[in-house]
């Protein structure tokens, strides 16, 4: 299990190695494309590109450019934003980090439990109105515009019924949660939900299918000539089973969501995370933001994959010696 | 009491609904087993062997299934069963190993872990207690260093171990009865002879009875006492092994037999196959669309009758049926039905 | 009667003897949530092609000019397009609401006074053709290079692997950020390859790169698997070239899976098109899109939510259309088929 781990960090810091390298590719080498042009910003003046070649080594080989963005990054942190004169990147990036994390891992929380309930429940009262239900959700979570659906519930939650239904719901932004949890979880709810509910629809869905198609494995068979009763046969046989490519699948949402996929529900709800760092160094072409975020957000991204790949081989002993 | 029977079947009937009508798997099958007997049930895929005894212990699950007949189990009819009762019996009284042990076990537990379960499921003893019997049970079984092995994964063992992982399981609770659905056609022949020593040593110490389904009339002559041959839902023939063996009644048995090779004895050419394909004709004797013997009174449901015994359900006349099988083996120009039947398959 | 559950198999019953195709075709034919997702697409599709028809003979506007001062008729009065606020200090404009008269802003103005239903359907166009040009693309990018690594396999297997697990953990709106901030106002120069910026074609081309190791991971998958069979050895055994093979054997073995692929991916790319339009870096003034129209309806959102509103609906009924209508492809063609080991 040890070795497992250490192979599967291994490969976690090669894959970094490589998203770094395709960055670094598509900023500073994209053929005809000048970088200290995009990186100086729009209407930039002929004393800051100079500054930037100067800072980023546009006259020497790409290896060294590499390296030497690397230690602007990493290293030395003092990646500046031009466009925002003088801004350091790396600490905005810090401080938006909590954001992000708070709003994705609370949304995970959310729609793991929901999504596995009602997966459950479908495959196992297959036939009955659950079962349909369940389906649709799986099918509006792959299809709504999930920014959309933030702007509708925002619609509704502060303007239409704000006065009434909704009138608890507090004005759009983030509240840090060493300073009130309560008024930071009441800030995040509605974000919360609206992330999770996309993504239950979806889970539950494809857990209904898993459990349906495990319900008819052999070992299901076996454990019902063993005498369990059909409750434990669902849960500690086939929804355990059915649970695996969930995970996996799961690992690769929640690095998809930490590193972009939250940035739309961040800008919609107002929440000064990493997402929205991202948009407004869009808005105005902020690219050392960019590459900051990107490389920051590629960073959690493989660190939740792996951290979950070793978590999936706790789940399967058949992986932990492959 | 030893010849009061463990398990006694009477008239079961297993249909299926299905999308043009209904599909009757089991179609009237009576048999009973003795305590510590083991009764071969033989015939192709198809014939009903796997679904009647999957009827036996309750384990149709769908809802287009309909069973009716009478399974009497140790004086308790199991099909007026509750589920909750039926639960009781399932895996503590009566066991049942499947076909293929690459997919009958969990994959995510370690099988000491399943073997306990079954146990805990049925007697209340603790985690301890019932891991220590799984290690006996694996030694018991043949898996070597089992202290060790109790702790692996169905993925770490061979085809052969897996399956001696599964008896292992289906012994946990010393069962009445164990029911065998091909527990060895998935392995290697060696294994196969193997499991088999195991199945009848185990059959010594624990006394079960037993009910082997094969289509091995290899398997069958190594290890049954009684024998039970199925067609198209039915049986059609059913006594003691050597009875079976040695004069065998219906012409399906006569074609399962002379379809084994043999070592020793004449060389033939070409190793005789049934001709035709497995599935009961519409009315009448099941197996006339495919019989060299056919007449007239095929058109009626044959009952299962005999002395002494040895049933078949036949229309052939009692006696002389040895001298009707003999015209039959001699070759495809003693039996013009034969021949015709030979053509309509090349023709295919 | 051996393994598997004795229960009699209740397939469909299709006409023995026809093709795969026609088999699955006939299922879904048959399939009624899968036939009314079709027409419900087809509507659609219909209606936003019809775009100039209603722009030019109905709502008589042209979308991408801004009518700041002009008017239109409400009730028979004569209205300002957009409106003085009453609201605040009175400094601000609010384009006119929805009227209801398809001849007359019939679901109101943007903020630079454009007919929004109007705007609506051209920009229909642009996301259904993005969606279907990127899936087409992506599916047939992938297609190749999944072929190629699943037939040859040692090291040219191992560098696309390697290539798609990459793309693969590297979340793709960032990858989709990335390659539009620096492709948007310089266009793609890459040999023979020229897009303009702001062209259409940037991000159909970006949105389908994004997306290749999506369809290449399962369908290496199925060649690998394939690999293994009789009849390729066979045809090793005749002599047919690695090419012949590929084209003969292992493609036609492989086309239900990227045919169900297809309008699964043609969703999921029109909501990331919607997405990137939303975020700025997608389709690119003066064109427009259901994403840029969501956009353009946000700063209205609390006044006029009808642009948002509608607009997502477009792009929501079309995406739902889309899932119901490839899950009926799936069902009937090869039901193992799947996109990133989800929906």
């Amino acid at each position: 299990m040890i070795g497992y781990i250490l192979r599967r960090f291994g490969a976690a810091v090669l894959v970094l190695f490589a998203i770094s390298v395709l960055v670094f590719l598509i900023f500073f080498a994209t053929p005809g494309v000048d970088p200290a042009a995009r990186i100086a910003g729009k209407n930039a003046d002929p004393a800051t590109l100079e500054q930037v070649r100067a800072s980023f080594g546009f006259d020497q080989p790409l290896p060294v450019q590499y390296l030497m963005m690397m230690k602007h990054l990493f290293v030395s942190h003092d990646l500046t934003s031009f466009v925002n004169r003088g801004t350091l990147v790396i600490p905005q990036i810090m401080d938006a980090v909590p954001v992000t994390l708070s709003l994705v891992v609370g949304a995970a929380v959310i729609w793991m439990v929901l999504g596995v309930a009602m997966g459950t429940l479908a495959g196992a009262m297959r036939g009955t109105l659950v079962d349909p239900l369940v389906m649709l959700l799986g099918v509006f979570g792959v299809s709504l515009p999930v920014y959309w659906l933030g702007e509708v519930v925002n619609l509704v939650t502060q303007k239409e019924l704000h006065d009434s239904v909704f009138s608890w719901v507090p004005p759009l932004g983030y509240v840090p949660l060493s300073q009130s949890p309560g008024q930071w979880a009441l800030h995040l709810l509605l974000p919360w939900l609206t992330l999770a509910l996309l993504y239950a629809g979806i889970y539950a869905r494809l857990l209904r299918g898993e459990l349906i198609q495990a319900l008819n494995e052999d070992y299901v068979r076996t454990a019902r000539a063993k005498g369990l009763s059909e409750r434990r046969i669902l849960i500690r046989h086939a929804l355990r089973c059915s649970l695996i490519p969930i995970v996996s699948l799961f690992g690769l949402d929640f690095g998809a969501l930490v590193g972009g996929a939250a940035l739309l529900t961040e800008v919609v709800f107002g929440l000064p995370g990493v997402g929205k760092l991202t948009y407004q160094a869009l808005q105005n072409l902020d690219l050392p933001v960019i590459m900051g975020t990107v490389l920051y957000a590629a960073f959690f991204v493989v660190l939740a994959n792996a951290v979950v790949d070793v978590l999936y081989a706790r789940l399967d002993p058949r992986v932990r010696r492959a | 009491m030893p010849d009061q029977p463990i398990l006694e079947v009477d008239d079961l009937r297993v249909r299926f609904r299905t999308g043009g009508g209904h599909f009757t798997a089991v179609d009237g099958l009576s048999f009973s087993v003795r305590p510590g007997e083991v009764l071969g049930v033989v015939g192709e895929s198809g014939s009903g062997k796997s679904v009647s005894m999957l009827g036996v212990l309750g384990l149709i699950r769908t809802p287009n299934a309909e069973i009716s007949g009478k399974v009497v189990f140790r004086g308790r009819d199991l099909l007026a069963l509750k589920d909750r009762e039926m639960r009781a019996v399932r895996g503590r009284e009566i066991a049942m190993i499947f076909q293929d042990p690459m997919t009958a076990l969990t994959p995510v537990y370690t099988v000491g872990w399943q073997i306990a379960e079954q146990i805990r499921a049925h007697e209340r003893i603790s985690k301890r207690e019932a891991r220590d019997r799984a290690v006996r049970l694996l030694d018991e079984v043949g898996i070597p260093a089992p202290g060790k092995r109790v702790d692996s994964y169905p993925h770490e063992f061979s085809g052969g171990m897996r399956q001696r992982v599964v008896i292992a399981m289906a012994l946990s609770c010393n069962p009445g009865l164990l029911i065998a659905d091909e527990p060895t056609t998935a392995l290697d022949v060696t294994t196969q002879a193997q499991i088999l020593d195991l199945m009848r040593r185990l059959r010594t110490d624990h006394g079960s009875a037993i009910v082997m389904i094969t289509h091995d009339m290899g398997v069958v002559s190594e290890i049954a006492d009684e024998v039970l041959v199925m067609y198209g839902g039915r049986a059609v023939e059913r006594g003691a092994r050597r009875d079976v063996f040695h004069a065998p009644r219906h012409p399906y048995t006569w074609g399962l037999l002379d379809s084994v090779p043999r070592v020793g004895g004449p060389r033939v050419r070409r190793l005789p196959t049934i001709p035709g394909t497995p599935g009961a004709s519409a009315g009448g004797c099941p197996f006339a669309d495919r019989c060299t013997h056919r007449h007239a009174a095929c058109e009626e449901v044959p009952a299962l009758t005999g002395g002494s015994g040895h049933l078949d359900a036949c229309w052939l006349p009692e006696e002389g049926r040895e001298r009707i099988r003999r015209g039959d083996r001699s070759g495809p120009e003693a039996s013009p039905a034969r021949q015709s039947a030979r053509a309509a398959d090349e023709e295919r | 009667m051996s393994g598997a559950e004795p229960v009699p198999a209740v397939a469909a019953p299709v006409r023995p003897g026809a093709g795969p195709w026609r088999q699955a075709a006939t299922r879904i034919l048959r399939n009624r949530s899968a036939m009314t997702a079709g027409a419900g697409l087809f509507l659609i599709a219909l209606v936003c092609l019809l775009a100039p028809v209603y722009a030019g003979s109905i709502a008589h506007t042209d979308p991408f000019v801004s009518n700041i001062s002009g008017t239109t008729v409400v009730g028979g009065q004569e209205v300002q397009v957009l409106q003085q606020s009453t609201e605040g200090l009175g400094l601000g404009v609010t384009p006119i609401g929805p009227t209801g008269d398809p001849g007359h802003y019939l679901l109101g103005a943007d903020n630079q006074g454009r007919d929004v239903m109007a705007r609506l359907l051209y920009g229909g166009r642009n996301s259904l053709l993005i969606g279907v040009s990127s899936a087409l693309l992506c599916c047939a990018l992938a297609t190749v290079l999944g072929v190629v690594a699943g037939y040859f396999g040692g090291w040219i297997d191992a560098v696309l692997s390697r290539f798609f697990d990459v793309i693969w953990a590297f979340p793709v709106y960032l990858l989709a950020i990335c390659l539009s901030v620096v492709l948007l106002t310089s266009g793609l120069h890459l040999g023979p390859v020229h897009i303009d910026a702001g062209s259409l074609a940037l991000p159909i081309v970006i949105i389908a790169l994004i997306y290749v190791p999506y369809v290449a991971r399962p369908l290496r998958g199925q060649v690998m698997a394939l690999r293994g069979k009789e009849f390729l050895h066979a045809a090793v055994g005749l002599g047919a070239s690695d090419l012949r093979i590929m084209r003969r054997e292992v493609l036609p073995n492989i086309l239900p899976t990227v045919v169900v692929f297809l309008p699964l991916m043609t969703a999921l790319n029109m909501l990331t098109e919607s997405a990137l339009s939303f975020l700025s870096v997608g389709v690119q003034s003066p064109d427009a899109s259901w994403g840029t129209i969501i956009n353009d309806g946000l700063a209205l959102l609390y006044t006029r939510p009808m642009i948002t509103i509608a607009a997502g609906l477009f792009v929501a009924l079309t995406a739902v259309a889309l899932n119901v209508f490839g899950d009926g492809v799936r069902d009937a063609l090869d039901p193992n088929a799947r996109l990133r080991g989800g929906a």
